[in-house]
């Protein structure tokens, strides 16, 4: 068998394996937004002076920061409904679906740390200073401590995405139908024993396409921030 | 309401004692200022001078004692903390301008988010403040843009805004290169001469002498002497004030 | 097995949670197996993983030509693609190419095992993102002490070798704190290959017995436990070796 008979085949499953990395791309998408959200929510609460909300987020936070991102998959495919029943209608959750809401967990708790990082980073100089012009600390939170955190939080946030990315392919160990578990069905299909490798190098290729750029920019904009 | 309480003091301060964890800072404070008083406390680092200041607004809860300005008790705990800092500015060493936000915005926001003031008004009063300091062509620059003694006239002018009644001055100079220690200084010097009741903390033996109208030594975490600046550093009595004259003259 | 617990764990099953762990002498045996390769696992990758980080960020200290950019690729090929997919690329593609052997009834049996390759992948892995965890480090220790060595005669690399190493290492405990402790969590992705640790026995065991809930959170607990062990060597490493006054750790 020549080399030309192993690029042309994997040339000719590249579209199936392609369609399967935009699924991964898809979980990463919704994850991200997903976990952010929330991390916003327990950065904040990290930081309460209510200490209820302080302790319960810093458990959360730390429980879910320390957890295996595989664990916490399992976790939400064993124990999630399969459906669920509003106003008569089922819904099925697919389990991509439920794979992304896995994802979101550790990185709303990654992100929780980012931005209790990003706020304590603030120096104490400027909650002192809007305390004595007569500003509550919810206010001070907004409107002073962070329009200036934003800045700090992007490299990191964007780092945690990259993080992420190379993360969805664990979905296919709990059944989903993405790029690695596509690229596992091409290769079992594919009898030539000289198709496994490039097929896997091609796999490897398209994360590093899609993932290096990400780091790059990030790099970038860690050095351009480095001043302020 | 400008009322001062019986003694004509509108600042005072009766027995406060303040701990941290384990280590006394203040113990037994007393203190008075009248008002258009300009008062300058000295004294060693560590001896509690910034910490008598800092309980003065609320920035430091004290453990023991009665802080008043004017009719409004700092040490109760249902203090109306708004009405405090619009009646106690500060002025920082770290000067502490908010760094996205440009000079004007600085001087003008908190009046207007704050207090509620119309946004005209306090812009015409910043720019005015800007200029007392001399400092009008900055307006639109960033703090980032400015030098350290640019940047601590702004925070001056900040705190001037607010329209309080007493300003304290924490160690303003401190942290300044002293080329720009001087300019500081008048700008200090100009408030005080406009009749504002100034506390300052400083190391400036020279400044306190020719600004202030009444000295504070302290020396661990009490006032060991107090007078006129001429009687003050002329003739010393305590020991422990004669002894941190000598290093410091 | 204790009989306090075996005891124990049949009156939590009678009140509905299912600990076959802790009555069941087979799962008991198989979970603790399961462990303990977890924390093979763990220990070895550690090893190997801080050998490569250091050797890779000496090589990027101290050489430019091509050794550096080859380790440059190396860590940029690693952490930019998902691990899971390089343990695969490892045990399936470069282990088809491995010859085989033979064992003592004449069976296949693969040179390197798959608790080989876990390691191989885990380490490289992990030893990618050491590499730029030292790399930070070493370039945060100041220029002013390299200086100094030079200037009294150290060469480039004898100053590397005393000066710069043992302060840089002292900066960066944070960071390796967190790859070791991803490495901790990064230890479950074997499962894909086989390798019988923590998360294989605990599906095999909830598989058997019907106790997911229990047997997931018996897992995260464990895991909790590990990296909070992690943390806590890393930092009695790191306060045996502080310097007082130095750094801002």
């Amino acid at each position: 068998m020549s080399e030309t008979t192993i690029l042309t085949d994997i040339f000719r499953w590249l579209p199936f394996v392609l369609w399967g990395f935009a699924l991964n791309i898809l979980m990463s998408i919704l994850a991200i937004m997903l976990g952010t959200a929330a991390g916003v929510f327990l950065g904040f609460g990290q930081i309460s002076h209510v200490r209820l909300i302080g302790r319960i987020s810093r458990l959360a936070t730390q429980l879910f920061r320390n957890a295996p991102w595989l664990v916490l998959l399992f976790y939400c495919i064993f124990l999630m409904p399969y459906s669920f029943t509003v106003s008569g209608v089922t819904y099925n959750v697919p389990s991509w679906l439920r794979a992304t809401l896995g994802f979101s967990v550790p990185v709303a708790a990654n992100f929780s740390e980012i931005v209790r990082g990003a706020i304590g980073s603030i120096p104490k100089g400027q909650w002192e200073a809007a305390e004595v012009l007569g500003y509550t600390r919810t206010v001070t939170l907004f409107r002073i401590i962070l329009p200036q955190c934003v800045t700090r939080m992007l490299p990191p946030w964007m780092n945690l995405y990259a993080l992420l990315i190379t993360a969805t392919p664990l979905a296919s160990i709990v059944g989903v139908d993405e790029a690695l578990a596509r690229t596992q069905a091409a290769v079992q299909s594919e009898v030539q024993p000289g198709f496994l490798i490039p097929m896997y190098l091609t796999l490897l290729t398209m994360f590093f396409l899609y993932a290096y750029p990400i780091s790059r920019v990030s790099a970038a904009l860690e050095r351009r921030f480095q001043t302020v | 309401m400008r009322s001062a309480t019986q003694d004509g003091a509108l600042v005072s301060l009766r027995g406060v004692r303040k701990a941290f964890g384990s280590i006394e800072v203040l113990r037994g404070v007393d203190l008075n200022v009248a008002k258009g008083q300009v008062v300058a406390i000295i004294g060693p680092s560590g001896s509690g001078k910034s910490t008598i200041l800092r309980t003065i607004n609320g920035l430091t809860p004290v453990d023991h004692g009665v802080i008043t300005v004017g009719d409004i008790t700092v040490t109760d705990p249902r203090v109306d903390k708004v009405a405090l800092r619009h009646r106690v500015g500060m002025v920082f060493q770290q000067y502490n301008l908010f760094p996205h936000k440009t000079v004007l915005e600085n001087v003008a926001m908190a009046p207007i988010q704050v207090l509620g003031e119309p946004r005209r008004q306090v812009e015409e009063r910043a720019k005015d403040l800007l200029a007392g300091m001399r400092l009008p062509e900055k307006a639109l620059s960033y703090p980032g843009e400015l030098s350290g003694g640019q940047q601590q006239r702004v925070a001056i002018a900040r705190a001037l805004c607010m329209q309080p009644e007493v300003i304290l001055f924490d160690e303003v100079t401190a942290a300044l290169d002293p080329e720009m220690v001087k300019e500081v200084l008048s700008a200090v010097r100009k408030v005080a001469e406009d009749g504002m009741t100034c506390i300052l903390v400083t190391h400036e033996m020279r400044f306190a002498r020719e600004a202030a109208n009444r000295i504070y030594f302290t020396d661990k975490g009490v006032i060991v002497e107090q007078g006129e600046p001429k009687a003050f550093f002329e003739n010393p009595r305590d020991p422990r004030t004669i002894e941190f004259l000598d290093k410091v003259l | 097995m204790l009989e306090v617990f075996r005891q124990f764990a049949l009156d939590l099953k009678a009140s509905g949670i299912n600990l076959t762990i802790l009555y069941d002498a087979f799962d008991f045996e198989r979970f603790v197996s399961g462990l303990m390769t977890t924390c093979a696992l763990i220990v070895i990758c550690t090893l190997f993983s801080i050998l490569i980080g250091g050797a890779g960020a000496a090589v990027l200290a101290l050489s430019r030509g091509p050794a550096a950019m080859l380790v440059r690729a190396y860590v940029a090929l690693i952490r930019n693609t998902p691990l899971l997919v390089q343990m695969y690329f490892f045990y399936f593609a470069v282990g088809s190419l491995m010859p085989v052997g033979q064992n003592a009834i004449g069976l296949p049996v693969p040179m390197i095992g798959n608790f080989t390759w876990a390691v191989i992948a885990l380490s490289l892995y992990a030893g990618a993102f050491n590499i730029e965890t030292f790399r930070s480090g070493l370039g945060a220790v100041h220029n002013s002490y390299e200086e100094a060595a030079l200037a009294l005669g150290y060469s480039r690399f004898k100053a590397f070798r005393y000066v710069v190493v043992p302060l840089g290492l002292r900066f960066s405990f944070a960071s390796l704190a967190n790859n070791l402790v991803d490495l901790t969590k990064s230890t479950t992705v074997a499962y894909a290959i086989g390798v019988a640790e923590l998360l294989y026995v605990s599906n095999q065991i909830w598989s058997d017995s019907l106790n997911t809930f229990e047997m997931m959170n018996v897992m995260l607990a464990i895991y909790l436990l590990l990296t909070g062990i992690v943390v806590w060597i890393i930092g009695r490493v790191q306060a045996a070796m502080s310097l007082p006054g130095f750094g801002a750790n």
